[in-house]
């Protein structure tokens, strides 16, 4: 077992200590506190909140997942080659957007609450997963689909058996980038009401308390490095199986 | 049998392939020569309809290749590259089986066609079957290659620079092997090169393009002996007597009698022999056939093959 590893799951044992019994590390917290203020979030559970903010960007990313790649493979088959130039801005204006903005805009139409964050988050995770789809579709070794096509495969064989199977490295690393910009983003969500650990933040911030806001980005932080890893790992893995190393960081 | 019939392809303003007519009989090996940008790899391309012909016709054992859906056309036509295009993703059994599981055939039968051809290309299958193709030499890759383009049994098989990407030792091995499989399945075999030595060792009858046009299409004697155009005989090269002798076989020539010195194989080819009497400064050499000596192979009889045919 690597080092890397063994620190990587003393993280997670700390943090899930730390968010089953937030109580026992109040002393951590304590020296930050002024005039007696509460020492440890108390207007809700952290292990529910965070339970919370993970669905909020687990949903965001399968909806953003789902309609990036969709869109990525219409546009990079034969049919589809004209929509190109079109849906590449349409996922630029959604990356360009600031996720305030779309909040700001999403609240008179949705009402306040988990839906304007979802389109928020879902909007901003679009472009880099539909950027990375279409590498991994257009930057396969031609011979390899000259192959395909040589050997009788129709266009969809050629897709399901060839070309995502190949693409799916590159196709993971923007679903990571993508995981990760929402675990941030999603914090914003609680000034329209969304139950995130933003919560925890604001809070912190309304009330002058140091305490809070530390613990609510350094559950976020932590959560964003160790699933950046994990999903890297992913990576690593299906790269070594589909034997293309070099491809890996397209 | 594949019947060209006025084949042209035009991209844009660029006429690729210009109204190539030629028939391939069966179990042939037709090899196509020609530089970079002569339109060979396109017309061979257009017979199994990875490009479609801007005008004219193929047929295939009088089959209009227009009748059947391309993917299906292309099942029926083995189809290897130069730099073999294994999947990376799969194993070799898997890459060798592609085709047959395209055609839904059942998985013993599969398996018993993979490992049937990998000893066929003397790859053991217990120990390759299950590896994957980044595992694999450069030879080995293009051996997998061949074979998954063999393996659904196509009686038609194109290959384009197969050998391309193999150093000289291993290229000659590959070229005998494929000789050998020609011969035993009696496939019809159109190979695409721009290596005239690989043609005319290779090829049964030659088609030089230059141009998106057809120049000449003969058996290999004919077009070292009297070649169509400048272009044919530039393509061939000066050293045309030695490419003569490079055709037959030592067998062809061996007459009773005794000669001193190493004695060479009977199924080395002429050029060999006659390069051995002229480095060893023999007269004769003797010939031996399975280890047995048949007699000897004199250089003055090499000398009147390479001279221009009659």
């Amino acid at each position: 077992m690597s080092i890397g590893l063994v620190i990587r799951l003393l993280v997670l044992a700390l943090l899930v200590a730390f968010l089953v019994s937030p109580e026992s590390f109040a002393f951590v917290f304590e020296p930050l506190t002024k005039n007696n203020q509460p020492v440890i979030y108390n207007q809700g559970s952290l292990l529910d909140l965070t339970l919370n903010h993970l669905l909020i960007v687990a949903i965001a990313t399968a909806l953003a997942t789902t309609v990036a790649v969709g869109l990525a493979i219409l546009v990079t088959r034969p049919f589809g080659a004209e929509f190109l130039p079109l849906s590449r801005s349409l996922a630029n204006v959604g990356q360009t957007f600031p996720p305030v903005a779309v909040l700001a805009l999403a609240v008179p139409m949705l009402g306040f609450g988990t839906a304007p964050t979802l389109v928020a988050l879902f909007l901003y995770g679009l472009l880099p997963i539909f950027e990375n789809t279409l590498t991994g579709l257009t930057g396969l070794p031609p011979t390899v689909t000259e192959a395909a096509r040589g050997m009788g495969m129709t266009g969809r064989q050629r897709l399901v058996r060839v070309e995502l199977p190949l693409a799916l490295p590159v196709i993971l690393a923007g679903i990571r980038l993508s995981t990760v910009i929402s675990l941030a983003t999603a914090t914003i969500g609680s000034t329209v009401a969304a139950r995130t650990l933003g919560e925890v933040i604001i809070a912190g911030l309304l009330s002058s308390n140091t305490a809070f806001v530390l613990q609510g980005g350094l559950i976020v932080g932590t959560l964003a490095v160790l699933i950046y890893d994990g999903l890297s790992a992913i990576e690593r893995a299906l790269t070594r199986r589909t034997g293309q190393g070099a491809r890996a960081n397209a | 049998m594949i019947e060209i019939q006025e084949l042209t392809k035009v991209y844009g303003e660029t006429t690729v392939v210009d109204r190539v007519s030629l028939t391939i009989g069966a179990g042939e090996l037709c090899a196509i020569v020609g530089t970079s940008g002569s339109g060979k790899t396109t017309l061979m391309r257009m017979v199994n309809r990875l490009v479609e012909p801007t005008s004219g016709t193929v047929l295939i054992d009088g089959q209009d290749t227009r009748e059947v859906p391309a993917y299906e056309l292309r099942r029926r036509i083995g189809y290897a590259i130069q730099g073999h295009g294994l999947f990376p993703h799969r194993t070799v059994g898997q890459n060798i089986g592609t085709v047959p599981h395209l055609l839904g055939w059942d998985k013993s039968r599969i398996a018993n066609r993979v490992d049937e051809l990998l000893s066929l290309f003397q790859l053991d299958p217990g120990q390759f079957r299950d590896r994957m193709p980044n595992e694999l030499s450069g030879g080995q890759q293009q051996r997998v290659g061949v074979a998954r383009a063999l393996a659904a049994e196509p009686n038609i098989l194109l290959m384009d620079e197969p050998f391309g990407a193999l150093d000289p030792v291993i290229r000659s091995k590959a070229q005998d092997d494929l000789l050998a499989i020609q011969k035993r399945f009696k496939t019809t075999v159109v190979l695409v090169t721009h290596d005239m030595e690989e043609a005319i060792h290779l090829g049964s009858r030659i088609a030089v393009m230059d141009g998106g046009k057809l120049l000449q299409y003969a058996a290999p004697e004919e077009i070292i002996a009297n070649p169509a155009t400048d272009f044919v005989a530039e393509l061939i090269g000066g050293d045309r007597p030695f490419r003569m002798l490079s055709l037959a076989k030592v067998l062809s020539l061996v007459e009773p009698g005794e000669a001193a010195g190493d004695p060479i194989s009977a199924g080395a080819s002429l050029r060999e022999a006659y390069a051995e009497c002229l480095w060893t400064g023999r007269e004769a050499l003797p010939v031996i056939e399975d280890g047995k000596l048949i007699g000897r192979i004199s250089r003055n009889e090499l000398a009147k093959c390479a001279a221009r045919p009659s």
